[in-house]
């Protein structure tokens, strides 16, 4: 307050540096904020216009507008297949993780297993530490000597044994928070552990349950390095895989093909963290991504 | 609580121990099958010069620690450390960190539509598929070299200059591109950690004088040293770990990109090296899991 001060108001000539020096702040502020939304927005623009555009290139832009893009992409059978394939991966993981992290959460959060706090610790830091670019040789030798190369099933397990840990870690916190009081009195009408887990464990979790099945569908529909190790079939190939042999193959690349597919292939995804979003926040997502 | 006797222990809701172990199996197996055991596996991988084909497929030795030596004395492993080293310094902690923060910084005050469209636009970065987001910067970096190649976007703003940025630039590229990828965890990590402080401290030194300088020098960054430390580890580990620069330049041109991802899977499967390839991961393996530690031993001391 200007009363307060022993010295005089400020004199108009201070007053007006001040004025400025905060208009340039703004203006310093709008700038940078202008240059980061170009920054981000650029990249991406060519995959939100080209698939609507006749004649695409590799500038982002819009001159001929068509929708015939899509039409003819689903005339590709190797993109049909891919999203398939890529469909069967993402579900097939996510039930075995969901599943197999159920019981396993249940369990450390429900008994007295020794040591479950160890337990836990280890997981976490071998799923940290093991990603699939470190221990891609010693998985691949591994699935070749299990006969499970060129199989779904084998990209199935090895992407759910990664994801395992941190599912069973958010599962463990969710039903930790949940009252065990109704186990209790399940237990005294003589429900069997099973029954306990199905009828009441799992409808009290549900969006634990649920968290855990979209982060593992969102994490598995974009992996790409152990699909394109594991399965060399082109016929089992995921659509991210799919992709990158579209642009990488050599000769001139289909850019109508490229940037339809894409934006098809992208979709999913981005809808299912809005949903997740709007739902949990960032708590549950951003921690886990990857 | 349920009385804790031991041996055939019961607990509140139930479960035996008999119980809870079968119900822990299925997980244990997958992990203990596909994560544990590969780990393991490739310390012995490594001492060997397993090969899938040709003569040497045939007769596997033990060659100890000739892949080791033939890492630390070739050049390749080295050369290829160094610039995984430099990619992670520059694109990770420097650009996502220092990004992130800021316009955590910025959006803390900001309510609105622009604001959520920014933050939006720079989380869907952040979740589109690393396939789709690979050809995107592909063909954003691309320039014309010869006739017929097209140019892109970001040499046609630039008025045509016709800079070949992936053959002249490689580095500088993909570290851009790093940043542009993986800044919306940091933004938002620091958005929940400033958040988190009192709005009266901010205030408080606000009245006192303190200018926005001042403010994040002796509140802000002190208060959020946790979290600045949390993100550094994640943000180095997935990026030290990262399979996207092989979609980008496949190492090149020459293998001025080659990072230690990029470098295993050649050499292990385009090589078809996987002694040595393994070798490699091993040596990957344990520079992760130092950055895993600190990781957990800051976890624990949040605590």
């Amino acid at each position: 307050m200007a009363t307060t001060h022993p010295t005089p108001d400020p004199t108009p000539v201070s007053d007006t540096r001040w004025l400025v020096r905060a208009l340039v702040a703004r203006v310093q502020l709008y700038v940078f904020l202008a240059l980061v939304a170009a920054f981000f927005a650029l990249p991406m623009a060519w995959l939100v216009l080209s698939p609507f555009d006749s004649q695409p290139s590799l500038v982002a832009g819009l001159s001929h507008p068509t929708l015939g893009n899509f039409q003819d992409m689903f005339r590709n059978p190797a993109v049909i297949t891919s999203l398939l394939n890529s469909v069967l991966l993402a579900l097939g993981t996510m039930l075995v993780v969901v599943a197999a992290a159920a019981l396993a959460a249940y369990a450390l959060s429900r008994a007295r297993v020794p040591g479950r706090n160890i337990i836990l610790y280890v997981l976490l830091l071998f799923s940290s530490v093991v990603t699939g670019s470190a221990a891609m040789v010693p998985i691949f030798l591994l699935a070749y000597d299990l006969h499970l190369i060129n199989t779904i099933t084998g990209v199935i397990l090895v992407l759910a044994g990664g994801l395992l840990p941190a599912a069973i870690f958010i599962l463990k916190d969710f039903m930790d928070s949940t009252p065990a009081s109704y186990e209790e009195s399940a237990r005294v009408f003589g429900a069997g552990p099973f029954q306990i887990l199905r009828d009441i464990v799992v409808p009290l979790v549900r969006p634990g349950l649920a968290v855990i099945a979209v982060w593992t569908i969102v994490t598995v529909w974009g992996s790409f390095l152990t699909p394109f190790i594991l399965l060399r079939d082109p016929t089992l190939t995921p659509a991210s895989v799919q992709i990158y042999s579209f642009y990488s193959a050599g000769g001139t690349a289909n850019l109508r093909l490229i940037s339809t597919f894409g934006l098809l292939y992208t979709i999913p995804v981005v809808v299912m963290y809005l949903v997740v979003q709007n739902r949990y926040g960032f708590r549950f997502y951003g921690g886990l991504k990857r | 609580m349920p009385p804790g006797t031991p041996g055939g222990t019961v607990s509140a809701a139930g479960l035996s121990r008999r119980w809870a172990l079968g119900f822990l199996t299925p997980a244990m197996l997958l992990i203990g099958v596909f994560l544990a055991f590969p780990a393991v596996w490739t310390l012995y991988l490594g001492l060997t010069n397993f090969r899938l084909l040709g003569p040497q497929a045939l007769h596997t030795k033990f060659i100890g620690a000739g892949n080791y030596q033939q890492a630390l004395t070739g050049g390749d492993f080295l050369h290829s450390l160094y610039i995984t080293v430099i990619y992670v310094l520059l694109s990770a902690v420097i650009g996502q960190c220092v990004l992130g923060f800021a316009l955590a910084w910025v959006f803390r005050s900001w309510r609105g539509p622009l604001r959520r469209v920014l933050e939006s636009l720079i989380i869907v970065a952040w979740i589109v598929p690393g396939s789709v987001v690979a050809f995107l910067w592909l063909a954003y970096l691309q320039g014309n070299i010869g006739p017929l190649t097209e140019t892109g976007t970001l040499n046609t703003i630039l008025g045509g200059i016709g800079v070949n940025w992936w053959l002249q630039w490689p580095m500088l590229s993909i570290v851009v591109f790093n940043i542009w990828r993986g800044t919306a965890f940091s933004m938002l990590l620091f958005g929940a950690a400033i958040q988190a402080i009192p709005p009266s401290y901010i205030e408080t030194a606000r009245v006192a004088g303190a200018s926005s300088w001042q403010l994040l020098r002796d509140i802000v960054i002190p208060r959020s040293r946790g979290h600045i430390l949390t993100n550094l580890l994640l943000i180095s580990l997935w990026t030290f770990n990262d399979f996207t620069p092989y979609l980008l330049t496949g190492g090149g041109p020459g293998n001025q990109t080659q990072f230690l991802p990029v470098y295993i899977y050649q050499q292990a499967f385009d090589q078809g090296a996987l002694g040595y390839g393994a070798a490699i991961s091993t040596l990957v393996l344990l520079i992760n899991l130092v950055i895993a530690l600190a990781y957990m031993q800051i976890l624990k001391e949040r605590r």
